[in-house]
């Protein structure tokens, strides 16, 4: 079936890449499909559950209702981008040790709505850290160890 | 485990904090669930679905769908009219329809082609020619429809001789003498309840991949829990041969029961590959996912319960009508359970329960979380809540004084093992400060308390076999390496971590030193999946079982080595060494080594069979039956607001008898996990549908993670994991369940907790505002709205009846 193709150019995880990709992708379709990296989930797609959770120049967005062409010459950072080649992010470490992933399926997306919490509030009350998550629907933890997680992370890099 | 009761210190790894073996894969993005995989020549399923809730297929034109460029394949119910079911009793489904369709969203056709926006394409050239039957959305009125019907309306054909079509199941199980249990009680309370129907909403929709290979050979790569039954359906639906079909589960994204049966995707991704010739995946929309659903069947139900003046139980009776939707799914075993698991953690001299479950034409409920016995353990406890209010009694005394006890048989004989029940009363008595703070805070905050027991699995499979429940192979070699094939199923529990644990455990290997291979039907021993909470248990006996084989030819050879006793050969912390001579140790790897040049290539298998001989002697007697029991009890905090009708539940107090944590975290993990899910169905969750005055008869009210409220991060309580370790004496180092136990009691505690924050009773789910403020209205005209009182302020003469 005939549909219109663009090339869009992403700046993904430090990397500029072109993708030819059908002009109704989102971004989370151009991520996953176009770029193979699937890391970032599709849990609705249509913005209600978080999954897709991605940083666009920082700020947590949901690509699952981004058109892919408002990501052109933004900066995108997924799951794939937080960790270093030396070490995990803190974050992912901590998740880790304190079992904040169960099936796992929306750790991606909390991880970056995390990041950005930490980022611009490096100790983060508990109920900051509810508002910050309020995005991302978790259906196996009931929060709690990831609130623990994102916790010790923040103590972390505060240098605790 | 015979002898004393191994203590942690005991352990080196079961028993501690430790990280899940896939937690780095799945924070960093590397895992790769069912969707995440594209194979070459990949082909976009889709399927098309009913738009009515109930009629007859007349006709199915595809053509205008092959001729679209693009299409590879379509299917109908025609190409796979073998019907199959969950439970072998009652197979009442079909891939897709095939000459009928009973609910809005039934499959009715699929396609195959290049793209997801072709596949659309071709769904909407399909033409589905319907003749509309009369179709009914509530469960009483399916079981009254005689005479309203003519033969060919009801949902099915009838199940038995004498049942009208829209029946799937009666249970009537009497135990005890309930005259006697009549005459006995003092104090009765009786009384109706509704729990409304709440679906799983895994964050990963379910997907599928089939590719049929030129040899015949069939591989279905799918989110499913139960990969073994999903074999079996496949092989019998596609007229295979077992040995011709694979299996392969990749990492689960959630499931909770909502993935514990083969789905329409699977046979179709198999049967659209069959005839393109390539690859094909299907990915349910999170819409599909909502009417897929085999959810919490929504239950009507009364119930009669009474107590001496002293607060001893004498007699429970229950009525209970099932909405069961349009398939029977696990409906056989639902319609058991909604009585069966009701007998512990408290004596019952005297119980009946009469339950029947009807076809709706409304997606097909099933087993969620708590499969059949949270709903009965909604009522049941606040049955008991209004007993102790009425007794005069402290409910958590009135839970104590009738504690069933440890190593003995419920009324409806089942045996029950290792028993912790009273230990979790009070690590959540102590906690919550209940004995300060129940009835004596201020109005419109209260405290509730409500417990429950599960099952740790069945003692008896899906199907009737001898047949292990669970098998395990372990394989070791000469570089430290131990290998673990497991057909444990892996959706977020840590399965795969606790076999991992318990190999490093048994074999003496730090945990980075354990591989688990898993989730493939063609490498992989059987297991039956992950359901009932039954993996733990099983899978955990069979890998020890494997582990301890191999391990005991490990110590044979070294103590050969040594010239001395296999006995005296310990095994533990990377290291093999001889307790009583210090020159004895060895690292573990020139342990394997030794093993290995005197046996040859190292490699066992385990199993578990469930006790067959424990059950009930009666029709039905063996569903219920569990190799263990867990226990639980929580106490809830909340605020009610009086003006608006508004629940906040600040806290709730989880204690669980798990009879060991293998690993702590974990355990609090499902702990959590479960208060957090009881608290969503208590508060916020409804899986319901349109009546003809609100849109579209049978359509679903809300199918998506918007409407359809599950809690966020800022509405769930903070919720304090209690531990209480029973130590079971078949468990896996004692272990028994954590899945779903640790659900069930936070919908009666929040409910008794509404009670003693503004003394009104809720007894339809959820508690949502407009209903807890129409109870608190009743109350405010009835001049009643005020807080109960505590027993000890109470006149001894109270005689006021009824709750």
């Amino acid at each position: 079936m005939s549909h219109t193709t663009e090339v869009v150019r992403l700046h993904v995880n430090g990397d500029s890449v072109e993708v030819g990709v059908p002009a109704h992708f989102t971004l989370v379709e151009a991520l996953r499909y176009g770029l193979g990296l699937t890391g970032t989930k599709q849990g609705c797609d249509k913005g209600d559950c978080g999954a897709c959770t991605v940083l666009v120049d920082g700020r947590p967005t949901l690509s699952c209702i981004l058109p892919v062409q408002e990501a052109e010459d933004r900066q995108v950072t997924t799951v794939e981008g937080l960790a270093t080649p030396e070490a995990v992010h803190p974050l992912q470490d901590e998740f880790d040790r304190h079992g904040a992933a169960q099936c796992g399926f929306c750790t991606p997306g909390i991880l970056c709505s995390a990041a950005a919490l930490l980022d611009g509030n490096p100790e983060p009350t508990r109920d900051e850290i509810r508002e910050a998550l309020s995005g991302n629907l978790c259906r196996c933890t009931g929060y709690t160890k990831i609130f623990v997680a994102v916790e010790a992370a923040a103590a972390r890099r505060r240098g605790r | 485990m015979s002898g004393k009761r191994p203590s942690r210190d005991d352990f080196a790894v079961i028993g501690r904090p430790q990280r899940k073996i896939d937690g780095l894969a799945k924070s960093t993005g590397r895992a790769a669930y069912t969707d995440d995989i594209v194979l070459p020549g990949m082909l976009h399923g889709k399927i098309l679905r009913s738009p009515h809730p109930h009629a007859r297929i007349r006709s199915i034109d595809t053509a205008g769908a092959e001729a679209l460029p693009g299409v590879h394949a379509v299917v109908t119910g025609a190409d796979f009219p073998t019907p199959y079911g969950i439970i072998p009793w009652t197979p009442d489904e079909t891939a897709l329809a095939v000459d009928r369709v009973r609910y809005i969203g039934d499959g009715v056709a699929a396609v195959a082609a290049v793209d997801e926006d072709t596949a659309l394409e071709a769904l909407r050239r399909i033409e589905v020619d319907y003749e509309i039957l009369p179709a009914v959305f509530d469960p009483h009125d399916a079981l009254a429809a005689e005479g309203n019907y003519e033969a060919g309306d009801y949902i099915h054909p009838p199940k038995r001789e004498g049942w009208n079509g829209n029946i799937t199941k009666k249970v009537h199980l009497e135990f005890g003498d309930l005259d006697a249990g009549w005459k006995a009680g003092e104090i009765e309370v009786e009384a109706e309840y509704y729990f409304e129907g709440t679906t799983h909403a895994a964050i990963e929709p379910h997907c599928a991949i089939g590719r049929f290979d030129g040899d015949g050979r069939l591989t279905v790569w799918s989110s499913t829990q139960v990969p073994h039954y999903l074999h079996r359906e496949l092989a019998r639906v596609l007229g295979l041969h077992p040995a011709e079909v694979r299996v392969i589960q990749p990492p689960v994204g959630g499931a909770f029961g909502g993935k514990s049966e083969p789905f329409d995707l699977e046979f179709c991704v198999a049967a659209l590959s069959r005839k393109a010739g390539r690859p094909v995946k299907i990915l349910y929309t999170r819409e599909e996912v909502f009417y897929a659903h085999r959810g919490r069947h929504p239950f009507h139900m009364w119930y009669r319960t009474a107590m001496t003046r002293d607060g001893m139980l004498t007699g429970v009776d229950a009525r209970i009508v099932l909405d069961g939707g349009a398939y029977a799914s696990f409906g056989l075993v639902t319609t058991y359970y909604s009585g069966q698991l009701l007998t512990a953690p408290y004596a019952l001299p005297a119980y009946r329960f009469d339950s029947v479950r009807a076809y709706t034409n409304k997606p097909a409920c099933g087993p969620k979380r708590g499969h059949g016995s949270v709903q009965p353990r909604f009522a049941f406890e606040v049955q008991l809540d209004k007993l102790a209010e009425l007794g005069d009694i402290d409910p958590i005394e009135l839970r104590r004084r009738n504690f069933i006890g440890a190593n003995t048989r419920t009324v409806n004989e089942l045996r029950v093992t290792s028993n912790g029940f009273l230990e979790c009363l009070e690590a959540v008595e102590g906690a919550s400060g209940w004995k300060e703070r129940w009835r004596r805070l201020p109005f419109g905050r209260g405290l509730g308390v409500a417990g429950s027991t599960y099952i740790s699995g069945t003692n008896y499979p899906i199907y009737p076999n001898d047949m292990p429940q669970s098998g395990i192979q372990v394989q070791i070699d000469r570089s430290g390496r131990v290998a673990v094939f497991s057909g444990g199923s892996e959706i977020g529990q840590g399965t795969d971590s606790a076999m991992a644990y318990i190999a490093a455990e048994e074999f003496g290997v730090p945990l980075e030193h354990v591989r688990v291979y898993r989730g493939d039907t063609d490498f992989t021993p059987v297991d039956l999946g992950a359901y009932s909470s039954r993996v733990t248990f099983m899978l955990g006996n069979a890998c020890i079982d494997a582990c301890r084989k191999l391990k005991r030819r490990i110590q044979e050879a070294v103590a050969e080595h040594w010239e001395g006793e296999p006995e005296a050969v310990v095994l533990r912390e990377g290291r093999a060494f001889d307790p009583s001579d210090p020159e004895r140790s060895l690292p573990i790897r020139h342990a394997f080594q030794i093993a290995e040049t005197r046996w040859g290539t190292l490699g066992e298998t385990g199993s578990y069979n469930t006790p067959k001989d424990v059950h009930g002697q009666y029709r039905g007697g063996t569903i219920g039956a569990s190799p263990a029991y867990s226990f639980t009890a929580h106490i809830a905090e909340v605020e009610v607001d009086p003006e608006t009708g508004i629940v906040t539940v600040d806290r709730i107090w989880v204690a669980h008898d798990c009879g060991r944590a293998l690993n702590p975290v974990l355990v609090e993990g499902q702990m959590e996990g479960s208060a957090y899910m009881g608290f969503a169905e208590a508060l916020m969750e409804e899986h319901v549908f349109k009546d003809a005055d609100h849109g579209r008869a049978g359509l679903h009210n809300a199918p998506s993670l918007l409407d359809y409220r599950l809690p966020t991060s800022v509405d769930t309580p903070e919720l304090e994991s209690l531990i209480i370790e029973s130590v079971d004496p078949e468990g896996p180092y004692g272990a028994k369940e954590a899945g779903e136990g640790p659900l069930h009691p936070s919908i009666p505690a929040i409910a008794n907790a509404i009670h003693d924050a503004v003394g009104v009773r809720v007894d339809r789910l959820p508690f949502s505002p407009p209903r807890v403020w129409r109870a608190l209205e009743k109350a405010r005209e009835a001049g009643a709205l005020a807080k109960p009182a505590h027993p000890a302020d109470r006149l001894s003469s109270r005689t006021e009846v009824g709750a």
